[in-house]
């Protein structure tokens, strides 16, 4: 048996977003639910979110975001050996939703699999697809966070509605030649403890997303800026030199409070769950191409992702703005 | 040797500033946390983690809705027994 040689590392060559076009505001769920548009902005944080139209699919969002983010990249389609789809709103069990897009974006016969780590899915996969490209296994990695949580939201449960969302975020992986003067992709900290898996859970099919909020707030607060710090630590970043921390957009009040623990006061915070809503495995990618968009981070930065949610499981890495 | 009264509510104070942004000098033992000092449900769990590292008295999430006032959490704090 042979093996091919490792390469030095990894990096994100350009990202990706869309977001469905539908806006759903916190008064035009008060108009239905027992809510207020001030309870839902003081608990949550969420001004507004989108919601993908009645023909809008999972694969349609994917490949939206997908598409942009290989267009960014610059890389022909042929470039791409692998797609990677984090989701937990698939439509359909079989066929999965990685090899749909990769056919949709011309990329002929990649490896294509979909990976369920829910809110922590596009970090998940971010450390796979880093691992394969860095092995040899891939020569690049289309990586996509995706989901379409409206169709497993109970429209008349007020404590979920007005948290959860659609759409999704991208990012393309290469390989880097040199680490000491490219940027890169970071170690992965990942985990995950079962013992918690009633606290976030969707049943069966029939069955809505159910969430024990409190409990949920209270694992975040404190288990995870722990997970955040030795990602930093591993990377060899102090957060007081991060530009940005980009956490998983669960909940302001926890992004917040992770942010004070972390120690890094210069860092541009992301808050995109404000217009966007929690997304889920969508959210960090989604964030993060739309703070590069606006200018708020510029290339080279380096930027913490933080992904968290149902299983439970998290992950945890730094990268470098493309 | 129990904590005191007092040693828990100044450092109940230091918690609900930092947690909440509520002046120390306002949290007075009569004071009900919704009512009063605008604290709700997400920020009592906050508070229940810091005192539990402060303290070293655990407040799980079902005890904190009988927790309605600053004197609740004194007294629940001192009668968990614990030793300064």
């Amino acid at each position: 048996m042979r093996l091919t040689e490792c390469l030095p590392g990894t990096r994100i060559l350009a990202f990706g977003g869309y977001q469905p076009a539908t806006v759903v505001t916190n008064d035009e769920l008060a108009a239905t639910v027992d809510t207020t548009d001030e309870w839902i902005r003081s608990r949550v944080g969420i001004a507004s979110r989108r919601i993908a139209g009645p023909d809008e699919s999972l694969a349609d969002m994917a490949a939206a975001a997908g598409g942009k983010a290989l267009a960014a990249s610059g890389l022909p389609a042929s470039d791409i050996d692998l797609v990677i789809v984090a989701t937990c709103t698939p439509e359909t069990p079989i066929p999965n939703v990685a090899a749909t897009v990769a056919t949709r974006l011309g990329i002929a016969a990649p490896g294509a699999y979909d990976l369920n780590a829910a809110c922590a899915g596009f970090c998940y996969a971010l450390s796979a697809a880093s691992d394969a490209v860095r092995v040899g296994t891939s020569r690049h990695a289309l990586v996509i966070g995706a989901e379409k949580l409206s169709q497993w939201v109970d429209w008349t449960d007020r404590s979920t509605c007005i948290i959860f969302a659609d759409g999704a975020g991208a990012a393309v992986v290469g390989p880097v030649d040199d680490l000491d003067t490219a940027p890169g992709i970071g170690p992965v900290v990942w985990g995950s403890d079962g013992n918690l898996a009633d606290k976030i859970f969707i049943k069966d099919r029939g069955s809505f997303l159910v969430q024990e909020g409190q409990a949920v707030f209270r694992w975040a607060t404190t288990a995870l800026h722990p997970v955040a710090k030795k990602a930093c630590e591993l990377a060899g970043v102090d957060p007081t030199d991060l530009a940005a921390f980009v956490p998983h957009q669960a909940n302001l009040r926890i992004i917040e409070s992770i942010a004070r623990k972390l120690g890094a006061p210069q860092a541009r915070v992301a808050d995109d769950i404000v217009h966007a809503g929690n997304t889920s495995s969508a959210s960090i990618p989604l964030a993060l191409s739309r703070m590069i968009e606006r200018g708020e981070i510029g290339s080279g930065g380096a930027v913490l992702l933080l992904g968290f949610g149902a299983g439970i499981s998290y992950a945890a890495q730094v990268i470098t703005v493309p | 040797m129990a904590m005191t009264q007092e040693e828990i509510l100044t450092g109940l104070g230091e918690i609900i500033d930092e947690v909440a942004g509520v002046p120390a000098d306002q949290v007075t033992p009569d004071k009900s946390f919704v009512d009063d000092l605008d604290i709700d449900s997400l920020s009592m769990v906050e508070i229940a983690v810091a005192a539990q590292d402060k303290f070293g008295v655990e407040i799980p999430d079902d005890q904190l809705k009988n927790l309605k006032t600053v004197q609740d959490v004194i007294d629940y704090v001192r009668g968990a027994g614990v030793s300064a």
